[in-house]
């Protein structure tokens, strides 16, 4: 059977997401498709575009990549605009030619809307859509002090959020008496202007700008129709958006009357061959201004494509929970009360700045809508009411009234019916998760693989645990945090026993809290986390046996049952003095030498009697451990930094050396590394690492939980242009934060993406202080600082600490016959098993 | 005929490390000596080396108890092996060489085979 071609023209968030859905089914062997795209770039995540500034590049903010275009064989034209469609003929022209298709689908988006005010041309009036357009942002942007985005809703906002990372003074004027009319009332829209005024972005609402001319202190000068003005550098208009309708308007396609390509429930337009998602389309007279209902179109046409006559787009919830300027906003259905006879229950506390509003039926049985500004940790829990038809209880202020303790409250899972939906990015319903559990599904994690649930924006992530524990629970499953047969806690748990009770041995811990006498699980485990609390050297005569070989000996064990040894070399800097040192000490004991990946050098092949005498001469010589054998803190790599390079905007390796011996020796769940590099040309690599610092005009901007290894993972922005200061206030919360209350060997990654809530939580905690501990973190960090030592120094020079380094205790002259050496490329090495045979 | 067996002192009280292993030279090779003071009897021998790696490290593992039994994991691949059978708990086809071990005034002894060649080829 010959392939049918199908041609998208469109290659944003929705595009994309109907390529994906599409190739997922029995259909995408069926056509042979193309796409077509305006822009140069792949498909994006536009909802995330301000991110850009902060750090982002496209490649973080790409949906896929080329290669997955090219593994589902689809061609990609991008940069190559469609120019007509010929229905006829069933054709689509661009400056390269014409092709063929069977069937279309149009997902050309929107493009925003600019008010007609006389003087709008100016090269400095500019839009807020593409990363083209914020390249044009920040090149007007560059070297001035003012500018305004006209529009005062989500998208303004946002695009008020990217003038401000840029470092303009952003003012945003709104035509209507509110900010986010469309979203909120009068007393929401009120708070979130205080509390934006308050971040440093000036609020003009109700004015109507009625020219634009040239400025006398600025570039331009905006006046409005009450006779004021504003002067200003540069404009941004971000005052909605309309549908990218023009082909088919041109193609005879029907149009609705205010825009937008007409489509059925099928997402087919009047044409049965071409199709319409998204932005671009009418459905029911309306346009649908958010990601998650394309996505559904999205869905629905794919579905369709295949075969399934029941796919329909039946409308969308537009409900929207956003963090805007680091303000949360929250908006669910009929949120203006609308509806014939509801009601509504208010609660507004403005000295803390939460603004709550619920619109409830006549009979006050079930939630038609709500607004929340300042604090969202009511919206999920409102949302599933609202969703679901779920029956109010007798008292639903309770649902918005702030509780004497804990958190908002949540609505238990049980609650939920089958069909509520429990991850809108992905579509997963309380049902499926049920289906996945019941398919074999046993823990958070492969429920979350198999229905990809809470892996789309990750808004859900709580709830989702929520539902997955109580159904496995229901089945009788119990889910075990316990460490091991020894412990019936978590890490976690473990971390508060010690610290709350003072228990500074692993035997007080085990004979109160414990069963047995341990296992080379929670030992280690252990010994890590008395090591956060009290700081007492790894070989104190109670420590020693819970350690692993590499702790116990300081030095890492090789195959052969030698060690090598790793000196600190912070930042990676030093001086041929200490390099001569290495040299010697290597060529001395015959140690196979090799440069690491974290900018040190790596001498293998020590015996473990020959370890302290080695140490000897490089503490004479002024080294230190490097805890490359420890869960602790590895390197601190760096560029050369503003000192030589002629790009670097600070003192990289002088901030990597700082941070190196600030965090040296700390223990933590995992090896922790860090890097900081001199500019945004990221030489140092730091967002392969868990902490990671990108210099920046104005100071630094920090990244947080990624890493390298078996699951490479980039790490994420957590906050911009930072003073020294700040920044080392910032790493030392988010490491204790880390170290307190991470799983045994779980890295920073799995970590944060196993907090509730994620990235946005760890947020709050460490830059909101939301849990009130950021002074402890820092104080109970600034006690490690001051009680550093470095073991090898101590051990070396203490003969009973030494005693642990003969081979055999009772032949001190013995070498270990087992271990045979061979040379490879003029250095030693150990004769592998495949030789001896 | 059971072989020719001699208990030789090994090292002192001293040398051992509570809760862990020190490595000894024997006749019949490496062995490892765990002293766990809370059991009775509280001393362990059993060969040092990984039968996994061929490497001489046991000595050096972790100790502790699974399910009861008082084992040590081995430092390179993490196996459990029992102190008083010798079992690798995680692969039963593999079980390693135990030392009877008993504390004489202030020293240890090991018994071990006397003619190391007799014993390898029995």
């Amino acid at each position: 059977m010959s392939k049918h071609t199908l041609i998208v023209i469109g290659n944003g968030m929705v595009g994309h997401h109907f390529l994906e859905q599409l190739t997922a089914t029995a259909a995408a062997d069926r056509f042979h498709i193309k796409v077509f795209g305006e822009e140069k770039l792949l498909a994006y995540d536009r909802v995330h575009l301000s991110e850009y500034f902060g750090g982002s590049t496209h490649a973080d903010l790409a949906m896929g990549t080329a290669e997955w275009y090219a593994e589902n064989h689809i061609d990609l034209h991008l940069g190559e605009q469609v120019t007509a469609i010929d229905r006829e003929n069933q054709t689509i022209t661009t400056p390269m030619g014409d092709y063929a298709y069977d069937e279309l689908v149009l997902a050309t988006g929107s493009y925003p809307f600019v008010p007609p005010i006389k003087g709008n041309e100016h090269p400095h009036c500019l839009v807020y859509r593409t990363l083209e357009d914020l390249d044009r942002i920040r090149a007007s942007a560059a070297g001035v002090k003012t500018g305004v985005v006209v529009g005062g809703g989500l998208l303004g906002l946002e695009a008020a959020n990217a003038l401000k990372s840029l470092g303009v003074n952003a003012h945003v004027v709104e035509f209507a008496p509110r900010l986010m009319p469309v979203q909120l009332d009068t007393d929401g829209g009120a708070l979130l202007k205080r509390k934006i005024e308050e971040l440093g972005v000036q609020v003009h609402t109700e004015k109507a700008t009625t020219e634009i001319v040239d400025g006398e202190h600025a570039r331009l000068r905006m006046n409005f129709s009450d006779d004021s003005h504003l002067e200003t550098d540069l404009i941004v208009f971000s005052a909605g958006i309309r549908p990218q309708d023009t082909l088919a308007r041109a193609s005879g396609l029907d149009i609705g009357e205010r825009g937008g390509i007409v489509i059925n429930n099928q997402c087919t337009t009047s044409d049965p061959h071409i199709h319409a998602i998204g932005e671009c389309a009418l459905w029911s007279e309306r346009i649908f201004g958010l990601v998650a209902p394309g996505y559904t179109m999205a869905r629905t046409l794919a579905a369709a494509l295949n075969g399934d006559r029941e796919a329909a787009f039946t409308g969308a919830d537009m409900s929207t929970k956003l963090k805007l300027l680091g303000v949360d906003v929250g908006s669910i259905g009929d949120a203006h009360a609308q509806t014939p006879g509801a009601r509504n229950i208010r609660f507004n506390d403005e000295k803390v700045g939460h603004y709550r509003r619920m619109v409830i039926s006549e009979d006050g049985k079930t939630l038609l809508g709500a607004i929340l500004v300042g604090d969202n940790s009511h919206y999920d829990t409102l949302l599933q009411y609202a969703l679901n038809d779920i029956t109010l209880p007798d008292n639903p202020e309770t649902l918005i009234l702030p509780e004497s303790q804990g958190g908002a409250p949540a609505l238990g899972p049980d609650a939920l019916p089958e069909t509520a939906s429990i991850c809108s990015c992905h579509n997963v319903t309380k049902g499926d998760i049920c289906g996945a559990i019941d398919a074999g599904c046993s823990d958070l994690a492969s429920v979350k693989g198999e229905t990809k649930a809470s892996t789309g924006c990750g808004g859900c992530a709580a709830l989702l645990k929520n539902v997955v524990d109580s159904e496995l629970e229901k089945r009788g499953v119990e889910v075990s945090k316990d460490l091991c047969e020894h412990f019936p806690y978590s890490r976690q748990e473990l971390f508060h026993l010690v610290k709350v009770n003072g228990i500074r041995t692993f035997h007080t811990l085990i004979r109160d809290h414990g069963k047995g006498h341990g296992c080379d699980i929670c030992k280690p485990t252990v010994a890590s986390i008395l090591a956060t609390c009290w700081n007492e050297h790894i070989l104190a005569t109670d420590h020693v046996p819970l350690q692993d070989t590499n702790d116990t000996f300081m030095a890492n064990m090789q195959k052969n049952g030698t060690y090598s040894i790793v000196p600190r070399i912070p930042g990676g800097e030093i001086t041929p003095d200490k390099l001569i040192v290495l040299g010697e000490v290597a060529k001395e004991y015959n140690l196979y030498t090799k440069i690491t990946g974290g900018q040190r050098v790596d001498l293998f092949g020590a015996t473990l009697s020959e370890l302290p005498a080695i140490w000897e001469k490089l503490i004479a010589a002024g080294f230190e451990t490097g805890h490359a054998y420890g869960k602790s803190l590895r390197t601190v790599k760096s560029c050369v930094g503003s000192t030589w390079c002629r790009y670097g905007v600070q003192d990289s390796v002088g901030m990597a050396i700082f941070l190196e011996n600030r965090y040296k020796g700390l223990r933590s769940p995992h090896k922790i590394k860090m890097a900081v590099s001199g500019c945004t040309r990221e030489c140092a690599e730091a967002q392969s690492k868990d902490i990671g610092v990108i210099a920046t005009e104005n100071g630094w901007n920090l990244y947080v939980c990624g890493n390298g290894g078996m699951r490479p993972r980039h790490a994420d922005l957590f906050a911009t242009d930072l003073s020294d200061e700040a920044l080392i206030r910032t790493i030392d919360r988010v490491l204790m934060f880390y170290v307190r209350t991470a799983d045994r060997l779980q890295r920073t990654s799995v970590w944060m993406e196993n907090l509730e809530g994620g990235l946005d939580y760890l947020k709050q905690v460490v830059l909101e202080d939301s849990l009130g501990l950021g002074a402890e973190l820092e104080e109970h960090m600034e006690g490690l600082v001051g009680t550093y030592q470095c073991e090898w120094k101590t051990a070396v020079a203490d003969p009973e600490k030494r005693k642990r380094f003969r081979e055999f205790v009772n032949a001190p002259e013995k070498t270990d016959p087992v271990q045979q050496w061979t040379t490879e490329r003029d250095q030693r090495r150990p004769v592998l098993e495949s030789e001896t045979a | 005929m059971k072989a020719r067996t001699s208990w030789n002192v090994v090292c002192k009280v001293e040398d051992l490390v509570p809760e862990s292993g020190v490595a000894v030279w024997t006749e019949d090779g490496p062995v490892a000596v765990f002293y766990l003071p809370h059991r009775l009897p509280a001393l362990f021998a059993i060969s040092h080396t990984d039968p996994f790696s061929g490497s001489n490290v046991l000595a050096r593992g972790i100790t502790g108890d699974i399910k009861g039994e008082p084992v040590v994991a081995s430092p390179l691949y993490k196996q459990h092996f029992s102190l008083i059978t010798g079992q690798c708990l995680e692969d039963e086809t593999v079980k390693i060489k135990t030392y009877p071990v008993l504390l004489d005034g202030d020293q240890i002894r090991l018994e071990v085979p006397v003619n190391k060649q007799e014993t390898a080829a029995a």
